[in-house]
Parts: C-alpha cells; sequence; structure tokens
C-alpha cells in the first residue's frame, strides 16, 4: 500500500490553528482555572503565527494528498482575509466575554475550529473536502451561536442556524452527488476536464449554488441571517458575517471558477438574478430596521449581492475585485461590529436604533470609529469601500453588465439612507435615559485600531493589494 | 432479475420516504425512516458495497434511536400543535412552485439526457474501502476527525451544568 | 443462478431457521434447570422424563392463548413489533460457520454482518415499547435506547479484536486463523478482550446485571408487559435466539470455533459446546448477580469499558504490526 505523501506544509496555516486549537483545550484544563483571559492570548498568538506562516509560505504552489488540497495564492490571499477577521474575533470576545462571566476554553477552541474550517474552504481541491471543512466551520458556529445559554434569543439564534444550515447542507450534498453522477470525480481539475453540460451536471450545479447561497446568505437564502445576528453573541456574529462568509465565497468561487467553467453562461445568469435580488432586498428591508444588530445584518447580505456583481463579471478583473471587496468588507464589518459590541449592555440590551441617539457625546470616540466604518460600508472616499464597490461596478461595466452596475449604484444610494440615519442619530439626537460610561479595553480598542487601519490603508493606496488580488485568482483562469 | 430487482427496492426506497414525510406522527415518521435506510443498504449490497451497507446499518440503527427519544422527550408524539396553520398561504405558494420545479427538471432529463456511464468497477469490500481511505482519501478522512472533535468540544460547551 | 441452486439455499435456511428455533426452545429448559440447581431447587420435572417436554408444553400454552391487542395502543407498531424483533435475532445465525463449509453463507463481512443485523434488534423492543401505549413499556424502551446505544460501541470493538489479530472479517478466516493458538489465550490481551466481550455482550442482551429495561420489581416486565400469547413466545424466543447466536460468536472469535481434537466432523460439537459453555458463564452471572443502577450502567459504559476496549484494540493492532502481519492474512 503506498501512503500519500503527507505534507503539512501545504496546510501549515491550518495546522498552526488547529495544534492551537488543541493547546487551548489543554490549557483549560491546567490552573489557573478561574481566569481565562491567557488562553485568549494563546488563540490570539496562534492567528498571528498562522498569518506569518501564510506570508512565509507567500508565492508557493503546490498540491498535496493527490490533489485533496492545493496551496497557491489564492488560498493564501483567503487565509490572510480569515486570519484577520479570527484575529479580530479573539480580540474583541476577550472582554466580551469576561464581563458577562461565560469566558471559557471551548469558546475560543471552537473559534478556532472554525478558522481551521474556514481555511480548508479556501484551499480545498476536492468537493469532499470543501463539504466536510464547510461543515467543520458550520457546526462549529453552531454552537458558538448558542454559547449564551441562558439568553433564549441566543438558543433561537442556534436553533435556526443549525436547521436551515444543515437543510442547506443536504441541497450541497445533493449537488455533489449530481456532479459526481456527471463527471465520474469529485476532484475540482478533474470535473473540469471532463465537463459537460448534461442534464445531471446542471441541476447540480444548481444544487451546489443553493447550499452555497446559504453560507453565504444570499437572497432568497438569507431568511437565517438576521435572526442568528441578532441572537447569537455578538462577538460571534462578527465571525459568522466575516471569515464565513468569505470561506463560503472562496470555495464558491474556486468551484464556479475552476471546475464548473464549461456551464459558466448558465451559472452566470443565475448569479446575475441573485445578485440583483440580494442587493435589493438587503438594503430595502434594512432600512425598516431598528435593532442596529438587525440591521448590520441586511446590510451583510447586500454586500454579499455587490460581491456576486463581480462573480457575474468573471475574469481576472472581475474575480479580483470580489477578492478584494472581502479584505475591505472583512475590516469594515468586524469593525462595525465591534463598535455595536463594545456600547453593548450586559444584557443585550442597548443595540436599538433609539439607543443609538445622542451616543456621540458620551463616546465620542467610539461614535467617530462607527461612523467612519459606515462610511466605508456606503463607499464614500478615502476609504476601502470606495474603492472596492468602483472595482466591482468596474469590472461590470468592463464586462457589459451595465445593468447590473447601475443596480448597484442605485443600491448604494438607497443604502446611505440608513447608515447616514444611525450617525445622525449619534450626532444630532438628544440622548433618551442616563447611560454609564463605558471605556472600551485594550483588546477590543486595539481591533477597532486594525481595522480602522485596515480601511484606511484600503482606501489610501489600493493598488498593491488590488494586484495581490488579481494575482491570486490568475492560476484559476488558467 | 437484477433490474427488478433494484426497482422493487426503490420503490420501497420512495414510498417509505414519502412516509416519512406524510405521516405526522414522528415516531411513525421514524420508522419509515428505517425501512428507508434499509432499503438504501440494500441498493448497496446490490452495487457490490457490502461494507458500506453493514456501516450504514450499524450507524443508522444507533442514529435512529435517537431520533426516537429526540421525538419522545421534545415533541410529545400525539399531541403535536393544533391550530390554523401560520404558514399556510406560503404553502400554497410552495405546491405550484415545486411543481414547475419538477417539471423544468424532467424537461431538462428529457432535452439533455446524461449519456450512461458504467459504474465504478472497484470492489465495495472492506478492504478496498480501507485501502481508499488511507490512500487517495486520507485527507478528508483526518478532516473528519477534526470535524468530531469540533462536534464533541460544542455538544460539552452546549451541556455544560454551570452558568 | 441456478434453480437448483436457488433451491438448496432455500432448504438450507429451512433447515436452520428449524434447529434454530428448536435449539433456543430447549435452552430455555436448560436454563431453568441451571438456576434451579444454583438455588438448590429441582426445577421443571413433571412434563415428561425430568421435565424435557416442559419446552413443548409451554409453547403449546403460549399459542393457545388469546392475543390481547390494548385499546389504546399504536396498533400497527404494536403488531409488528414481535417480527421486528424476531427477524434480526434470527438472521445473525445466517452467517454462522457451525463447521468449515458448515453454514449458510460466510460471508467476506461476517462480523460487520453479523454486527449490523444485531444492532437493528433495538427498533424491535421500541416500537414494542412505544406501541403498548403504556408508561412501563415507554419507560422500558428509553432505557434500553440508552444501554443499547451505550453499549454498541464497546461490543463492537471487542468484536473487532479478533478481527484484527485474524485479519480478515471473514468468520471462518477468523477461527482458521486461531489454529495453533486461541485469541482467548493470548496473554492479557486475549482474557481481557474476552471479559470486555462478555460484558458489553450481557449488557447488550439486557440480561442481570444490566437488566433495568424489565426490572420486575420498578417496570413490572418492560417493555413486553402488554403482550401475550404467541406474540410474547415470538419476543421470547427472539431473545433466547439473539444471546445463543452471540454465544456462537464469542465461542468463534474468542474460543477457537470448531477447532478441537478429534477428526474434522467433530466440528460442529466443539463449536456447539463451546458456545454453550459461553451462554452457561452468561446465566451463571444473571443468577449470582443483583441488577445495578441506570448511572452505573452508563458510567461502566462510557468511563470503562469504552477506553478499554478501545486500547486494546490498539494494542492488538500493534501486536500484528510488530509480529509481522495478522495470522489469518
Amino acid at each position: 500500500m503506498d501512503f500519500p505523501a503527507v505534507s503539512l506544509r501545504a496546510i501549515l496555516p491550518a495546522i498552526v490553528i488547529l495544534t492551537t486549537a488543541a493547546l487551548v483545550l489543554l490549557l483549560d484544563l491546567l490552573p489557573p482555572r478561574e481566569r481565562k483571559g491567557h488562553l485568549a492570548v494563546v488563540s490570539l498568538a496562534g492567528v498571528v503565527a498562522a498569518l506569518l506562516a501564510t506570508t512565509w509560505l507567500w508565492g508557493g504552489e503546490s498540491r498535496a494528498f493527490r490533489g485533496m488540497v492545493v496551496l497557491d495564492g489564492y488560498a493564501l490571499f483567503l487565509d490572510l482575509v480569515i486570519c484577520y477577521a479570527a484575529g479580530l474575533v479573539v480580540l474583541l470576545s476577550m472582554d466580551y466575554l469576561r464581563e458577562r462571566g461565560l469566558e471559557s476554553g471551548e469558546y475560543y477552541a471552537l473559534v478556532l475550529l472554525a478558522t481551521v474550517g474556514m481555511m480548508l474552504m479556501a484551499s480545498a481541491g476536492d468537493l469532499i473536502v470543501v463539504f466536510l471543512s464547510l461543515e467543520l466551520m458550520s457546526l462549529s458556529l453552531y454552537v458558538l451561536a448558542g454559547y449564551f445559554r441562558a439568553r433564549l434569543a441566543s438558543g433561537e439564534a442556534a436553533m435556526k442556524y443549525f436547521l436551515l444550515g444543515a437543510f442547506a447542507t443536504s441541497f450541497f450534498l445533493y449537488g455533489i452527488a449530481l456532479v459526481y453522477g456527471s463527471t465520474g470525480t469529485t476532484n475540482l481539475d478533474r470535473i473540469a476536464a471532463s465537463a459537460s453540460r448534461d442534464s445531471l451536471m446542471m441541476v447540480g450545479v444548481a444544487l451546489l449554488l443553493v447550499g452555497f447561497g446559504f453560507k453565504i446568505s444570499a437572497v432568497p437564502f438569507h431568511m437565517w441571517a438576521p435572526d442568528v445576528y441578532v441572537g447569537a453573541p455578538t462577538s460571534v456574529t462578527a465571525l459568522i458575517a466575516t471569515g464565513s462568509k468569505a470561506a463560503a465565497f472562496a470555495a464558491l468561487i474556486r468551484v464556479l471558477v475552476t471546475s464548473l467553467r464549461s456551464t459558466q453562461p448558465d451559472w452566470t445568469v443565475l448569479l446575475w438574478g441573485l445578485a440583483a435580488a440580494t442587493m435589493t432586498v438587503g438594503n430595502v428591508v434594512a432600512i425598516a430596521q431598528s435593532n442596529l444588530k438587525r440591521m448590520l445584518a441586511y446590510s451583510s447580505v447586500a454586500h454579499v449581492g455587490y460581491m456576486l456583481i463581480g462573480l457575474v463579471a468573471g475574469g481576472v478583473f472581475g474575480t479580483g475585485a470580489v477578492l478584494f471587496y472581502l479584505l475591505v468588507y472583512t475590516f469594515t464589518t468586524a469593525g462595525a461590529f465591534g463598535v455595536v459590541l463594545l456600547l453593548e449592555h450586559a444584557g443585550g440590551e442597548g443595540v436599538s436604533l433609539a439607543d443609538y441617539a445622542g451616543r456621540a457625546r458620551r463616546h465620542p470616540i467610539l461614535a467617530l470609529v462607527l461612523s467612519l466604518f459606515l462610511l466605508s460600508l456606503i463607499g464614500i472616499p478615502p476609504f476601502g469601500g470606495f474603492v472596492g464597490k468602483f472595482y466591482l461596478f468596474g469590472a461590470a461595466v468592463r464586462s457589459g453588465y451595465i445593468g447590473l452596475a447601475v443596480i448597484g449604484a442605485l443600491n448604494t444610494a438607497v443604502a446611505s439612507y440608513y447608515y447616514l440615519r444611525l450617525i445622525v442619530y449619534m450626532y444630532m439626537r438628544e440622548p433618551e435615559g442616563v447611560e454609564a460610561v463605558s471605556t472600551p479595553s485594550f483588546a477590543g480598542g486595539l481591533a477597532l485600531a486594525v481595522a480602522l487601519v485596515g480601511i484606511v490603508v484600503l482606501g489610501v493606496v489600493p493598488t498593491p493589494f488590488i494586484d495581490l488580488a488579481q494575482a491570486a485568482v490568475t492560476p484559476l483562469l488558467r | 432479475m437484477q433490474t427488478a430487482v433494484f426497482f422493487a427496492i426503490a420503490a420501497i426506497a420512495v414510498a417509505s420516504a414519502l412516509g416519512l414525510i406524510v405521516r405526522r406522527n414522528p415516531i411513525h415518521g421514524a420508522l419509515f425512516l428505517v425501512v428507508n435506510l434499509g432499503s438504501v443498504a440494500a441498493i448497496y449490497l446490490m452495487l457490490n458495497a457490502q461494507f458500506l451497507a453493514a456501516a450504514q446499518v450499524i450507524i443508522y440503527a444507533g442514529a435512529i434511536m435517537v431520533l426516537f427519544v429526540f421525538a419522545i422527550m421534545v415533541l410529545i408524539p400525539g399531541k403535536e400543535e393544533t391550530g390554523p396553520d401560520p404558514l399556510r398561504p406560503f404553502r400554497l405558494v410552495a405546491i405550484p412552485f415545486g411543481a414547475f420545479l419538477l417539471v423544468e427538471i424532467l424537461l431538462m432529463l428529457v432535452v439533455r439526457p446524461a449519456p450512461p456511464r458504467e459504474p465504478p468497477g472497484a470492489e465495495g469490500g472492506a478492504e478496498a474501502i480501507g485501502r481508499l481511505l488511507f490512500t487517495d482519501y486520507l485527507f478528508p478522512f483526518e478532516l473528519t476527525s477534526v470535524l468530531l472533535l469540533a462536534a464533541l468540544v460544542g455538544v460539552l460547551a452546549l451541556a455544560k451544568r454551570k452558568a | 443462478m441456478t434453480t437448483a441452486l436457488a433451491v438448496r439455499d432455500f432448504v438450507a435456511a429451512f433447515v436452520l431457521l428449524n434447529a434454530v428455533i428448536a435449539v433456543v426452545t430447549y435452552v430455555t429448559l436448560l436454563e431453568r434447570k441451571f438456576a434451579a440447581r444454583m438455588q438448590s431447587r429441582i426445577g421443571p420435572y413433571r412434563v415428561g422424563p425430568h421435565g424435557l417436554l416442559q419446552p413443548i408444553a409451554d409453547a403449546l400454552k403460549l399459542m393457545m392463548k388469546e392475543d390481547v391487542v390494548p385499546a389504546t395502543s399504536d396498533r400497527w407498531v404494536f403488531n409488528l413489533a414481535p417480527l421486528v424483533f424476531l427477524i434480526p435475532c434470527v438472521l445473525i445465525f445466517a452467517t454462522i460457520p457451525f463447521a468449515p463449509g458448515l453454514g449458510l453463507a460466510d460471508l467476506n463481512i461476517g462480523v460487520l454482518f453479523f454486527l449490523a443485523v444485531s444492532a437493528l434488534e433495538i427498533v424491535g423492543l421500541f416500537m414494542a415499547g412505544w406501541g403498548s401505549n403504556n408508561k412501563y413499556a415507554l419507560l422500558s424502551a428509553m432505557r434500553a435506547v440508552n444501554q443499547i446505544i451505550s453499549y454498541d460501541l464497546p461490543f463492537i470493538f471487542a468484536a473487532l479484536i479478533p478481527v484484527v489479530l485474524g485479519g480478515t472479517l471473514r468468520l471462518g478466516g477468523i477461527v482458521e486463523a486461531q489454529r495453533g493458538l486461541w485469541f482467548v489465550a493470548y496473554p492479557l490481551l486475549g482474557q481481557l478482550g474476552f471479559l470486555a466481550y462478555l460484558v458489553a455482550m450481557i449488557a447488550a442482551e439486557n440480561r442481570v446485571p444490566f437488566d433495568i429495561l424489565e426490572a420486575e420489581s420498578e417496570l413490572v416486565a418492560g417493555f413486553r408487559v402488554e403482550y401475550s400469547g404467541m406474540k410474547f413466545a415470538l419476543i421470547q424466543l427472539a431473545e433466547y435466539a439473539h444471546v445463543i447466536g452471540t454465544s456462537y460468536l464469542g465461542a468463534l472469535l474468542f474460543l477457537g470455533g470448531w477447532l478441537g481434537p478429534g477428526p474434522a466432523w467433530l466440528g460442529l460439537i466443539w463449536l456447539s459446546l463451546k458456545a454453550l459453555a459461553v451462554f452457561l458463564l452468561v446465566t451463571w452471572v444473571r443468577w449470582s448477580f443483583v441488577r445495578i443502577r441506570v448511572d452505573q450502567i452508563l458510567g461502566i459504559s462510557w468511563k470503562l469499558l469504552l477506553p478499554a476496549t478501545l486500547s486494546l484494540l490498539l494494542v492488538a493492532a500493534a501486536v500484528v504490526a510488530y509480529s509481522g502481519g495478522a495470522r489469518g492474512a
């Protein structure tokens, strides 16, 4: 029996995170048992180590484990995005959990395990690996969503996320089965080689899109998102909104662009509709929300729509723009949820629009930071959101999808209404009631600072990052 | 002969799956699921995948039992909630929509039929599967253990008595 | 498949089925006699010489009793349960080789087939408990699920130890691999493995000391409390068939199967004697121990038996790896 060569190098970042997760679980058993702060530090160290490993591997390209894992620029770029998301979430979780007396080793271990799943989704070379890593990520997130067991909303979030997620997974599996039936393989490269456009393949592709649609919460598969975002602990919400979306997009792009290229005309039509519906529904419904977490949930749905535009446009420009937008979106959304998290009261209240009236007076810095993130979400220069949208819409125009670009631009205008409304509430309304002033801790401040630097740098000097993103997708399009 | 047996088993599988969906009593549903999984195991046997068939029966026998317990403890069979279904209008939309999708799939099967494929000739015995698991599918195999670890940690985190 | 072969298979299956039923019927008598001796009694003595016709009389009595179906029962489930319970318990005999070449089918996944089929038994048991619509029966079924799920894993792992040592899942191959040295004679590994097998087997069969699901003092008769007449007989038959089948499996896996001194045709006798020894061992335990609590039962499984059988499996793998391959391979 000849065993495959075990090349851990190809999955080094994921291995680093996995080892850290195991380490956290072991350290959890050792004293000091009352305080868990050091576990967060260990987790953070693991994420930073994975980040370093990613940069060390940069430029390498290899396949390992009989084509099950692909290490290329694309995977490394997304590893970077995911590492940043995980790092920001760990930073934000530290004080958030301690103030609520819910720090535990399991929390950090699950965050890290979810991160492993996300990273492997980005570098999967086989539909089976896509499925398993998707499950690894989802399973950890289901539990994390219900982590505040005492809160009914948290349990509801976990249950909804779990049931709908399991439902979506079955669609995904069925899709894999049909694609296998049509091509006789689950390997992404070999699917591309023997691609046909027979009925099995077409139905399979549609089912795969449904499965991915759930994970990226594209309309009409977005129903779970608002309830889960509201009920889950806000730090977990940040992870679901950033890391899990980046990972799902990573797998979606790789599967569509490399292995299902022969059916591109077919899925482009589907994605066109999904993109238009997702943007419009997300933005229009967000207007009606009075709960901030719910509003951000719909806004994140809308942003998925923008990113789908890039996928419809295709090519190096379109796909590269999606990757760049993912990077920007991760920093911006993690930052916005971070501010919400820092201003949240212990019982989970203080996240409605009315609570934010006059917040600028008590929390001038946090209000300013939140405003900057919101401006980036709208897409106003000099922040990363502007550049990201510019490239996405530009790619759409370049590929001739002018209608879609117009819908996107109109949506941006609609979106600015509810983002600006929040800023108006913070700066121009009188505060209601008395509210204790809380000073954000060092960890929380650090997370916000990193995210803020991220969106400013990406907005002011975007060119090197755009080049990176375009270089990352080039091997996929060969 | 083979074809006849296959269609008989397939008919049982489909009928029991329908029974699972249609029956309101969750225990009856779970029993139909037993029949369904058993007939799928029989199809595995016909494809010469004995190991898969046996593993399917062993694993799902346990899974079904958990389902039974879950149904009794959570759903209280026999006392299902009655009253107007708040989602009734959606269901009325769902039926034509589902029918439309079905017709579309059937149409596609007619317009673009999939070429018949030779079933993979590999033998499905324990040895063949073991060999595959430790060579071609080594990575997914190991990844599954990470998945199980995550599930284990997750269950403990949710079920721990404190807090 | 030619018609002659098909007919031969059907006849063989028919013969085996009836042989199993006959053996099981008399095993009940054996158990009663054995238990009576342990308690300084004589046991059944009236019907026939030394009570030898007692099982026949019992069977006739049960067949003639009224078949009562509770009015509030889940009728279909209630009526089907004894059959669903019986079929897997009899089906396990299909794969047992009683001597070289003597058996219905010596499958190349024999052990797995056995484990898979006997795992189905619980479905019938649960149907009986649920269908009766009786609090005692339902409680018993819930306890059964707890126990069987907990003990399935150690049972499977214990049964896999000989599989690893023998290097095959075929029961005949496992027996042949024991030529020269039975697996039970492997120092420590064999004895501990056999012990784990016995404990898991007793638990899987819900016999004392693991009989919380029919604990007479609490649950009357557990899941079969509402059954009478022929259905009750079927359930009893199934239970004993399962015990006998598992005893045969234990004899095949650990005690060298049909191997023994004398000519080859003695194989069937040897195997049956060994299986009988396993059965009597289990019965001995039944009449000597007291019932243990639910939490103790679960604790033994998850905290002791599962890690123990897993480590034994690892040791077995190490033995195979360092002695240059499995014996049967």
